[in-house]
């Protein structure tokens, strides 16, 4: 992708800076088409409204007394320190909260690699149907996920197909209620439901692994294995780290699924940071603590995010 | 391993195996391969699909059947009254029409903005093109986790925008990923035909619209496309900020119905799969139309940038 080069655009300067000194006043300041500018004007008044001034108020609030009040009522907010991070993590059920969350990425994260890769190198090489393929594979992800949970709801519910299927294997308590299949189900269900994306990015990252590696490959006996190990895994590490990368974000951010599956339970099992800085911040009030967690967990997200950098994003 | 490294081992590697018969081997083992592959993928086609005809079955039987005789349709088990059901208690036409609005205005700003900004940045040169490019890039790496609990207090408290469309809206108004994806594909038209159009004398904004847009309308397609999932499946957001029931778009109502109303009915499977059929089938079919539009090529570009 040469997307990140800028282009040079070939304007011929001189016949604009001819025209006037107070022309070329402005484009020295502006650039030679100050209406980009004003094109970008209301993007970027978006990302400050919506991006960049709720960051820097989430960080406030982490650090003040804050609470909701009437609209135009005079209070004041005063500022705490680490108060609310040290009243929200003394609280066990954030603690677990994150230990679920990680259970979650352990499991989704390499499943997420492994089968998108595999589905991905399987689908690059087929002739037919493979429009019907590529469609069956997205198709979960295009789709709403309260939808889908509602089928994986009664799926596997206490007398749902699954346990019907398994008969006397069915576990006791059922998926959903039971403290150590909570979660795993719910992060095998992410990862079916999301899969199509990342299978999408193999496919574009399958299509610049130059085909005579493959060749090359062949020519001196290496078996389909040994290519798929030497030629396909590393000519795709930079979708790798992406798929890495937007799995573990998107995990983190874990919070319909838990939701409408398990409520959060069995005893917190499935409780998520997400789901109980709605809890706190939204139902309970206390804005300022559910702020203090999301920062805990964007910087534990991106803590991750840098060591996945540099052990999977290699010296290139 | 990088892939000059892979480049430098392969010999190596070939140097040992080329005493064997690599020839027969290879002929024997394609075809293992192949159906190897062939078996893969249609796991995975069923693992995807199944749900979607559980959710059909579902929606259409008169008495739950869980069982697994219960996933071939039954003519004597055959109803459509779980819609009705399921729109007794939800409305599910005022649920689709919030969704729509939700999404047709998250829509509408991502391409009349969206195609603005692109242009500007693939187009245009002007101070700050750099720096508005970084930070479209930026934007879509900034967690919702961290926005959510400022814009709640921002857009429900503060603007009064909550069980407002607009409120809904404001937070997704213009999709990032389509920015860079319309930037993308005006990079990909020609120079010289803006060169050409401004000689002219034609104005920037006819430029735009008579000549860059129409070369690059399947860019839109797919825009639209990419840009239509966010809003129409969102749960997290619009629940968040709608509280009265007929503001709220289809998702949240369903997930209302989900969590606490189904759990009363005589048939809850039926009502659920019913409400999800709906929210499903307008996405689905729209992916299924323009399915050519959503390759993987557009969409790795749209979102490595």
């Amino acid at each position: 992708m040469t997307a990140v080069t800028t282009p040079a655009a070939p304007t011929p300067v001189e016949q604009i800076d001819r025209r006037n000194p107070n022309d070329r006043l402005r484009h020295r300041i502006l650039g030679r088409n100050p209406l980009g500018l004003l094109f970008s004007a209301p993007y970027l008044v978006f990302v400050v409204a919506v991006f960049a001034s709720p960051v820097i108020y989430a960080v406030w609030i982490a650090f003040h007394d804050f609470f909701f009040a009437a609209p135009g009522a005079d209070v004041s907010y005063p500022f705490v320190g680490f108060a609310n991070f040290v009243y929200a993590f003394s609280n066990a059920q954030v603690i677990q909260s994150f230990g679920n969350v990680g259970v979650f990425l352990l499991i989704n994260v390499p499943l997420t690699v492994v089968l998108s890769l595999l589905l991905a190198a399987a689908l690059n090489r087929v002739i037919h149907l493979r429009v019907f393929l590529r469609i069956s594979f997205y198709v979960p992800y295009i789709t709403a996920s309260v939808a889908l949970v509602g089928v994986w709801l009664f799926l596997f519910g206490g007398d749902g197909l699954v346990n019907n299927l398994l008969g006397p294997l069915a576990p006791n308590p059922s998926w959903l209620v039971n403290q150590s299949l909570a979660m795993p189900v719910i992060a095998v269900y992410v990862t079916w439901k999301q899969l199509g994306f990342y299978i999408l990015l193999y496919l574009a990252a399958l299509q610049n692994v130059p085909r005579e590696l493959y060749e090359q490959a062949s020519t001196d006996g290496a078996g389909a294995v040994r290519q798929f190990w030497s030629v396909t895994v590393p000519g795709v590490r930079p979708a790798t780290l992406l798929v890495l990368l937007v799995s573990t974000v998107t995990g983190a951010n874990l919070f319909t699924e838990p939701y409408l599956l398990t409520g959060g339970g069995p005893n917190g099992a499935s409780n998520t940071p997400v789901y109980l800085m709605y809890q706190l911040g939204v139902e309970q009030g206390l804005p300022d603590v559910a702020s203090a967690i999301g920062i805990v967990l964007v910087i534990g997200v991106l803590i991750i995010a840098w060591l996945q950098n540099r052990f999977a994003g290699g010296r290139d | 391993m990088t892939i000059q490294q892979a480049q430098e081992a392969a010999p190596a590697e070939g140097a040992r195996t080329t005493s064997r018969p690599a020839g027969r081997r290879s002929k024997g083992w394609t075809r293992t391969q192949s159906v190897l592959r062939g078996v893969v993928l249609g796991i995975g086609a069923v693992a995807f699909l199944f749900p979607f005809y559980y959710m059909v079955i579902g929606s259409l039987q008169k008495k739950p059947n869980q069982t697994l005789s219960g996933l071939i349709p039954d003519p004597s088990n055959l109803t459509l009254d779980n819609f009705g059901a399921v729109n007794s208690r939800i409305s599910l036409l005022s649920g689709l029409l919030n969704s729509g609005l939700f999404t047709g205005g998250v829509l509408l700003c991502t391409l009349v903005f969206g195609v603005l900004v692109g242009y500007a940045l693939a187009v245009l040169e002007w101070r700050g093109r750099g720096v508005t490019f970084a930070i479209v890039l930026l934007v879509q790496v900034i967690p919702f986790q961290l926005l959510q609990i400022p814009l709640y207090v921002l857009v429900a408290r503060n603007y009064g925008l909550a069980d407002n469309v607009l409120g809904m809206i404001l937070p997704f108004a213009i999709n990032s990923t389509a920015v860079i994806l319309f930037r993308q594909y005006f990079l990909q038209v020609p120079r010289e035909l803006f060169e050409a159009a401004r000689i002219d004398g034609a104005r920037e904004l006819r430029l735009l619209w008579s000549v860059a847009i129409p070369l690059v309308r399947p860019a839109l397609v797919t825009g639209v496309l990419l840009t239509f999932i966010g809003p129409w499946n969102e749960f997290l957001w619009p629940f968040l900020i709608t509280k009265q029931a007929d503001r709220q778009p289809l998702a949240v109502s369903l997930a209302n119905y989900i969590t606490s109303v189904a759990s009363s009915t005589a048939n809850p499977f039926g009502a659920v799969t019913a409400g999800a059929l709906v929210l499903a089938v307008p996405v689905v079919v729209l992916f299924i139309v323009f399915q050519r539009y959503f390759v993987s090529s557009d969409l790795g570009s749209g979102v490595k940038g």
